[in-house]
């Protein structure tokens, strides 16, 4: 990549972006609302500043559990599983779904929620990390990464197994080359890439119920 | 991200007359790559008119081919037994696209409405006449390391990054729109259009318009056919450029037809009407699959930064000859 003649975007970059359309959403927001609300808006950003647009009502069902609730068009399912539903375990990598970190299940198939508005889900089930233990016994996919050290941060670790689940459901986990086909879309920074195709087959070949 | 309507019609009408009437209204599908363009505001839209609880994700067997509906999702369509069946370079295509989870989620109507993935056209900060028509084109003297080698003009040389473009046109895909005005069908091959002097239309569709199916008629390649990618990881990333094939081969390993059309090259998905011809009737050999893509790379002109696609355009043509021969 060093003799590549495409400047790479360095990280803060994005953060900048995003602080950047933060404060622009937020100039968007009080050109629109009224004075009470421009005060609340200023005084707790983001959150305030939903409140300030028409919400619509969404009832999920996640992790089993059913949701009522309302949202603003803009939001990401990502968002709202970890901003109002507090399932943090969902990770927001690169927010352009590039990475993978924010995989879910969504009526039983593995999507990036970072792509897709909540309100687009309205009736579906939604399976998130913290949905595959039962209690306290992990899910096999969780114990396998576990085993072989699977991970190295962990901040990739949810959407990995999320997608190792799918993968396995799906009949895409036949051999080591169909398992790092069927888990390119989640990408690992660390390189614990080895480890993880190890997790998947050991699971796939213990022929455990996934 | 700007604030937006939301409407979620179920009738194919009621969508097409939210967006007939609003000139700042979209379609939303899988969302993929309007979701993205909309976070990093390239695209701007004050309305969103989901279509996914419209009847349009069946894929049906009809008299001569097959009909697949707009919101068929990628991963289902490159599943169908019918697909893999009838036309399996179809299945390898959407496979080489992507990520499983993209799959997921895009459509097969989105997946040839994606944008171009120039580096200009996504930094609001550069001119791209595509984006912000009138502002110049940043690529034709910039780090154009991905762009065109066919087809281009002095206002865009943005490619067309779908996978599956490129093997809908060579299997002579339909598709079926419906828009203010009724239905008409666009043969694939006129469905996306070259820049010229508006590279900020990428398709022929109308306003309003929205694509309700694809129709492959049936054909005799359901065995050599190959898709080939070229990219940069083994895996999940854009065609630096990309070829499929698709031949009939008798007995005697003489062509009796072929398919042939390439990605990552224009601005469209690129068929190469010329090298298929130079394949009829000759011997399915890498002497013919040679000649045939010195035919395909007639034209090409390269610029700063990808030239090397000459060199790897024929290379790639006769590879996904090669393999498809042989599968």
């Amino acid at each position: 990549m060093a003799t590549n003649p495409e400047p790479d975007v360095p990280a803060n970059h994005d953060e900048n972006r995003r602080t950047f359309l933060k404060q622009s959403s937020l100039l968007t927001a009080l050109a629109l609302v009224p004075g009470q609300v421009v005060d609340a808006a200023a005084a707790k950003f983001d959150e305030r500043i939903a409140d300030a647009f028409e919400k619509v009502p969404l009832s999920l069902k996640v992790n089993g559990v059913k949701q009522k609730l309302s949202v603003e068009p803009r939001a990401t399912l990502l968002d709202l599983l970890r901003e109002q539903l507090h399932l943090t375990g969902t990770k927001k990598g690169c927010d352009y779904g590039q990475c993978g970190a924010c995989t879910v299940h969504v009526n039983g198939q593995r999507v990036n929620s970072c792509l897709s508005f909540a309100v687009m889900h309205d009736g579906q089930e939604i399976t998130t990390i913290e949905g595959l233990a039962k209690g306290d016994d992990l899910h096999p996919m969780q114990e396998a990464f576990v085993k072989h050290d699977g991970f190295q941060c962990g901040y990739c670790t949810p959407g990995q197994i999320m997608s190792a689940v799918a993968c396995v459901r799906e009949g895409h986990a036949g051999s080591e080359g169909e398992i790092r086909e069927y888990m390119s879309g989640n990408i690992c920074r660390c390189g614990a890439y080895a480890n993880i195709v190890a997790a998947i087959q050991d699971v796939k070949q213990g022929g455990q119920k996934v | 991200m700007n604030p937006f309507q939301y409407v979620r019609p179920t009738k194919p009408q009621a969508a097409i007359d939210a967006v007939a009437k609003d000139p700042n209204a979209k379609f939303i599908a899988g969302g993929t790559n309007l979701v993205d363009l909309m976070k990093r505001g390239v695209m701007t839209p004050q309305k969103l008119v989901d279509i996914n609880r419209l009847p349009l994700a069946q894929i049906e067997r009809q008299a001569g081919g097959l009909r697949i509906g707009a919101l068929a999702l990628n991963s289902a369509v490159a599943d169908d037994p019918q697909v893999r069946a009838r036309q399996p370079l179809l299945a390898l295509a959407l496979n080489a696209g992507a990520s499983p989870q993209l799959r997921n989620m895009a459509t097969v109507g989105g997946n040839m409405l994606q944008r171009t993935r120039c580096a200009y056209f996504y930094d609001t900060s550069m001119p791209c006449n595509k984006r912000a028509p009138g502002t110049g084109c940043g690529a034709l003297e910039g780090v154009n390391r991905m762009h065109a080698i066919f087809g281009f003009s002095d206002k865009c040389i943005a490619v067309h990054p779908s996978d599956m473009s490129v093997a809908l046109v060579a299997l002579d895909a339909t598709v079926q729109v419906s828009g203010p005005k009724g239905p008409r069908s666009i043969p694939f091959a006129d469905f996306h259009r070259l820049p010229g002097d508006t590279p900020e239309k990428d398709t022929n569709l109308e306003p309003g318009e929205l694509i309700t199916a694809v129709d492959i008629p049936d054909g005799p390649f359901t065995k050599h056919v190959h898709y080939q990618k070229v990219r940069e990881r083994a895996s999940y990333a854009f065609a630096l450029l990309s070829v499929a094939a698709a031949l009939d081969i008798d007995g005697t390993n003489t062509i009796k037809a072929a398919r042939l059309a390439m990605g990552g090259v224009a601005h469209k998905p690129w068929r190469l009407a010329a090298a298929e011809q130079a394949l009829v009737g000759k011997p399915a050999t890498e002497e013919t699959f040679r000649q045939a893509a010195a035919v395909a790379m007639q034209g090409a002109k390269a610029f700063k930064y990808n030239a090397y696609k000459l060199k790897m355009g024929p290379n790639a043509i006769v590879q996904a000859l090669k393999t498809a021969a042989a599968a």
